[in-house]
């Protein structure tokens, strides 16, 4: 259920972002869905993409410096409140989060919450116990 | 003005003789006493009594830096450590630091040396000199200081920093003289303008600096700024400290303490002497020291010599401004970094294989070093947090390895140049040379 993101070390300057995305086209790699954490001189580009081991491999070839980060995916409901009910729960649970990002579900009135942090089979468990679903990676690669 | 007139203006024939008797009997001591030396000279088949003129000298093996490390600490010195009265250190190519030792009478003759130096800059006993080379193991603080006590000025042993007590004191103290590397003097002069005080009004009499590579632009701005004329001060830790030359009043390049040091310089490449006016390294013999006595030391710095009588009435040769260097040694804030140490200290950190640029600037008077390395698997953690902390790890290893603060910039893989054969590491964009 764990899903291999991409974590990738970026300079932080200007077009750097364009080199790793034309390199995944060229692999015909998708992504799935992206989010960039910055400083004012470098940045790590997270990436969810369909097939990430082949993702590693072109990306590497290229001279980018790639690490695989487990994350998990958890379904909640694209209302108003929808993110505050998961993130209650985790807090609740003195779980420190290291970061999250979202994006739209195909189904209907979904959404998906992309979730890391340090200890995350103990994340997983508490999710469980609260009834959240857990994405199956399967389904996020393939969306 | 003189401090030592019959020795200074010595006919080049007596000096000759002078040194030629000094260079033997130090030959002979450091074969005896010195196991470094006696088993160099026996490999090369070049024993003691073989220095029949100064031209003999050639024989003799050259000493580098590494050789002085390898003896680390105290495998260089010709006497008993009860003879030993300071020790002093400087950073080494790689790792261990150079030591150099000095007995009571070596105090005395690094004091001598400067005090012929602060004498030609017309420093005597009515001055005051604010000292602002740092005190400790470096060189730079406690040579001035002896030379000073030794010409019977007063001295200020205020060291590096504070800038704005510096000013507060020489304008309070009323210094005379000041010594300071090139650009901490124009980081001084800047601060004390900013606060509205003019630096020529201190009445500055003369300004002695060193310990870092200077253009001749840089030493007329420091001169516009204090009203006064700079001098220029040469010394290594592994040949004693600051004194090794001085300028005189003609500012016509640094006599070389003759009596106290021999000179000469080579082609780098075939180590071959070459002559007069011909730049090249700087290979300097101790001809008066005791405690531990360094024969060819290889300076790495470039300049050339002059024997021709100066202006100022002094024989001794005089050497250029240094103009550059034959190995990767850089001098950051009057600090010799080798680019060495900043491997190791990534290697410290655990990047197994580093890969990193050093880049000298000075975006206004002071320097500052950037240290690009570029990111490895050893050193990317998925984590901003992490990521800020090996880069504070990676500054805080350097500085432990260098003595010097430096910006690091995490750059990504294979972007920093490659080389095949000696990696070029350093970007100087100083332009001091």
């Amino acid at each position: 259920m764990k899903i291999k993101q991409l974590s990738i070390f970026l300079q932080n300057r200007m077009g750097s972002l364009s080199k790793p995305l034309e390199v995944l086209t060229v692999a015909d790699v998708n992504i799935r869905a992206m989010c960039m954490a910055d400083t004012s001189e470098f940045g790590i580009l997270r990436l969810v993409v369909d097939d990430p081991i082949k993702g590693k491999e072109a990306l590497e070839e290229n001279n980018f410096l790639v690490k695989i980060t487990d994350i998990i995916g958890v379904e909640m409901n694209d209302t108003p409140g929808g993110l505050t009910t998961v993130l209650r729960i985790i807090k609740d649970n003195l779980i420190d989060l290291e970061y999250l990002y979202a994006f739209s579900h195909e189904k209907e009135g979904k959404a998906i919450l992309l979730l890391h942090a340090d200890d995350i089979d103990k994340l997983i468990d508490i999710l469980t116990e609260n009834n959240i679903t857990i994405v199956p990676a399967s389904e996020v690669y393939n969306l | 003005m003189f401090w030592n007139e019959e020795i200074e203006t010595m006919p080049r024939q007596d000096l000759e003789e002078l040194q030629l008797k000094k260079l033997q009997s130090t030959v002979k001591r450091a074969f005896d006493k010195i196991p470094y030396y006696h088993k160099r000279y026996s490999e090369a088949e070049v024993y003691p009594e073989d220095i029949e003129t100064l031209k003999d000298i050639e024989k003799l093996p050259f000493i580098t830096k590494d050789d002085l490390r390898e003896s680390y600490p105290f495998g260089l010195f010709a006497v008993d450590i009860r003879e030993i009265k300071e020790l002093h250190s400087s950073s080494g190519t790689t790792g261990k630091p150079v030591v150099s030792g000095y007995t009571e009478k070596d105090l005395d003759t690094w004091a001598e040396t400067i005090a012929r130096g602060l004498t030609m800059m017309g420093i005597g006993e009515d001055d005051i000199l604010q000292n602002t080379h740092g005190y400790g193991m470096f060189t730079g603080g406690f040579g001035v200081h002896y030379g000073c006590h030794k010409v019977g000025a007063a001295i200020i042993p205020i060291s590096t920093g504070q800038t704005r007590r510096q000013i507060e004191i020489m304008s309070d103290f009323g210094a005379t003289g000041l010594i300071f590397t090139p650009s901490y003097g124009i980081h001084l002069a800047e601060v004390a303008l900013e606060d509205g005080i003019d630096p020529k009004e201190f009445g500055i009499k003369a300004i002695g600096f060193g310990a870092e590579g200077w253009t001749e632009e840089i030493r007329q701005r420091v001169e516009e700024l204090f009203g006064t004329k700079a001098y220029n001060i040469y010394g290594l830790t592994e040949l004693m400290g600051p004194g090794v030359g001085v300028e005189c009043a003609a500012q016509k390049g640094l006599h070389i303490a003759e009596d106290i040091y021999y000179p000469e310089i080579i082609d780098p490449n075939t180590q071959k002497v070459l002559g007069e006016n011909t730049p090249g390294e700087l290979v300097l013999t101790n001809l008066e020291r005791e405690g531990m006595p360094v024969i060819r030391f290889r300076t790495k710095d470039l300049t050339k010599l002059t024997y021709e009588k100066c202006e100022c009435g002094r024989t001794h040769a005089r050497m250029s401004r240094i103009t550059g260097r034959s190995d990767d040694m850089i001098k950051v804030k009057g600090v010799a970094i080798f680019p060495s140490q900043i491997e190791k200290a990534l290697l410290k950190i655990g990047d197994v294989e580093p890969h990193y640029m050093i880049i000298v600037t000075r975006p206004g008077t002071l320097d500052e070093i950037e240290v690009k390395v570029e990111a490895s698997h050893d050193i990317f953690f998925d984590g901003i947090k992490e990521m800020m902390a090996i880069q504070k790890k990676i500054g805080k290893s350097i500085e432990n390895e260098t003595g010097i603060r430096v910006k690091v910039t995490l750059v990504e893989p294979k972007t920093l140049p490659r080389f095949e054969g000696k990696a070029k590491r350093v970007i100087d964009e100083r332009n001091l040379h």
